[in-house]
């Protein structure tokens, strides 16, 4: 046997980039920290394991302090169990090596409120033989509110440079998406101009996301991280009003009537 | 009223400074009190252009560090009474221009001219968002080829987002200026066409710039091309560009087209 040369691929699926969006708890240390460590001491205490294993980012926005400061609040954290995936509202200085990543673009969720150790230990009786009955049986997931399909129209065109991120859905656009610009949807995309840049549609792992333009002269598509550059696109649509979307692992695209 | 104008491009070497000369003394010309502005700190240029290299005493970041008043940085020019230039200091760089200052001296023109035309520095920099900064309006210069018109996109976008008015939820009024067209190449295909350019940018077109010898022999004479030969075809341009600038309703001719399907174009394209 002769050695292999390493540069020959024998698996040529494509890697596969998606994004996913997770709802992480947010801590906001706030000065001095001594205090609020014994603060979070306190809520620790009463309720058991809340932050456990738990991914927590930390917001720094608005406090004043150092490195030296930040490294030693991580330590702290660490010994109380809390693993910080990220910092956000940090300045780029602030960050050492070995700390964190900065994390950016968080958007507001519902405020959580740690549910208190002494709530299980008071149920006994008939909620315990309640339970007996299904023990084999798991809690009823919880109903969850019906999100509102969302989505934006951009009245204008989407010049060079320009990136439209919009993870929660759809993206309606008016105007041409220049070479250089990128729409990021979550969603479907639609492009009511000519489509010069990049367009990556269904970001957040949405297989049947679908990229509409009036006019193909993409630098890029993308569906649900599986994408395409011009040179692998059929020449027929090129300039043409095109559909683009997923099937498999392949992307499809037609000329719209 | 004293209207701001950037002429701006992102990418260099496409006309700015001949554009902003030739139109500031088109301007000057109907007899409206004018002032060119050079922002391209470390790389001045205006001055030559103007032919006012050997009059340069102060400058604008002596004026904006307050070393010096405007008027005894304010050059006049020697032909036209109505025509000024402030220069752009060589010695220095762009970090020396601040918000606070430029926004000053752009304030203190507005008190006596008519017409103030910044000719912005190339890229997307400090030098270049200061210079559009405080505009009523923009000049997007543009060559009929790709890069250049990439590099436009992408000062548009620019203007709508760091400008003050934009800042201010206003629209930024912005015009398309096309310089070094040669319809002859854009006929064989090596050049974009102005319908091309167009489509892409999507702003109204000031006017189409053919190109000419007469533009740079201009340049080299210390004189913008509207002072150095009135009657040559890239002044003719550059004038009616000026009135259209000034709000005038003109015709558009695409050098080396059919009137009646030019006139059919600018109907269509110009808002």
């Amino acid at each position: 046997m002769t050695k292999t040369t390493a540069k020959t691929l024998t698996d040529t699926r494509p890697i596969r980039l998606k994004g996913r969006s997770f709802l992480a708890l947010v801590l906001s240390p706030e000065l001095p920290f001594s205090n609020w460590l014994e603060r979070l001491d306190d809520l620790a205490a009463r309720s058991t394991g809340f932050f456990l294993g738990r991914p927590i980012v930390l917001d720094l926005e608005g406090l004043d302090i150092t490195q030296a400061d930040l490294k030693d609040l991580l330590g702290e954290l660490g010994e109380r169990g809390v693993r910080v995936m990220g910092l956000e509202g940090a300045r780029g200085s602030l960050i050492g090596a070995n700390m964190p990543p900065l994390m950016k673009g968080g958007r507001p969720a519902g405020d959580i409120e740690p549910e208190a150790s002494a709530a299980p230990a008071a149920q006994t009786g008939a909620a315990a033989a309640a339970s007996d009955d299904k023990a084999d049986k798991k809690p009823e997931p919880r109903a969850e509110a019906p999100r509102a399909v969302s989505s934006i129209v951009i009245a204008e065109p989407v010049r060079s440079g320009q990136s439209i991120v919009f993870p929660e859905g759809d993206v309606t656009i008016l105007g041409s998406v220049a070479s250089g610009a990128e729409v990021v949807a979550g969603g479907s995309i639609h492009i009511y101009g000519t489509l010069r840049g990049r367009a990556l549609a269904g970001s957040i792992g949405n297989a049947t996301a679908r990229i509409f333009c009036s006019k193909l002269e993409a630098e890029l598509l993308a569906i649900d991280g599986l994408y395409k550059m011009p040179d692998d696109m059929d020449p027929k649509h090129r300039g043409q009003p095109v559909t683009v979307w997923l099937e498999g692992d392949t992307i499809k695209a037609e000329r719209l009537a | 009223m004293a209207k701001v104008i950037v002429v701006t491009s992102g990418k260099g070497g496409v006309g700015k400074t001949t554009s902003t000369a030739a139109l500031g003394a088109a301007l000057a010309q109907r007899g409206e009190k004018t002032v060119v502005v050079d922002f391209d700190v470390g790389l001045r240029n205006l001055d030559l252009v103007m032919g006012a290299e050997r009059r340069v005493v102060y400058d604008l970041i002596n004026v904006v560090q307050g070393d010096a008043k405007l008027t005894q940085a304010l050059i006049r020019d020697k032909r036209l009474d109505t025509l000024h230039l402030l220069p752009a200091s060589q010695t220095r760089d762009k970090d020396n221009l601040t918000a606070e200052g430029v926004e000053k001296v752009i304030d203190e023109l507005r008190q006596s001219f008519d017409w103030i035309i910044c000719d912005s520095p190339a890229g997307i920099e400090r030098g270049a968002t200061l210079a559009m900064r405080h505009a009523d309006a923009a000049v997007v210069v543009t060559n009929p080829e790709v890069s250049s018109v990439r590099d436009s996109d992408r000062i548009i976008g620019l203007l709508d987002a760091k400008t003050k008015k934009a800042e201010n939820g206003e629209r930024m009024e912005k015009h398309l200026l096309l310089t070094r067209y040669d319809p002859a190449r854009a006929e064989r295909g090596d050049m974009l066409k102005v319908d091309d350019v167009l489509e892409i940018l999507s702003i109204p077109l000031l006017g189409i710039i053919p190109e000419s010898m007469d533009v740079l022999r201009a340049s080299n004479l210390g004189a913008p091309v509207t002072i150095n030969d009135a009657g040559c075809a890239p002044s003719l341009a550059y004038r009616d560009a000026a009135r259209r600038l000034a709000g005038e309703q003109v015709p558009m001719t695409i050098p080396g087209e059919r009137r009646g399907f030019i006139n059919k174009l600018f109907g269509r394209r110009a808002a």
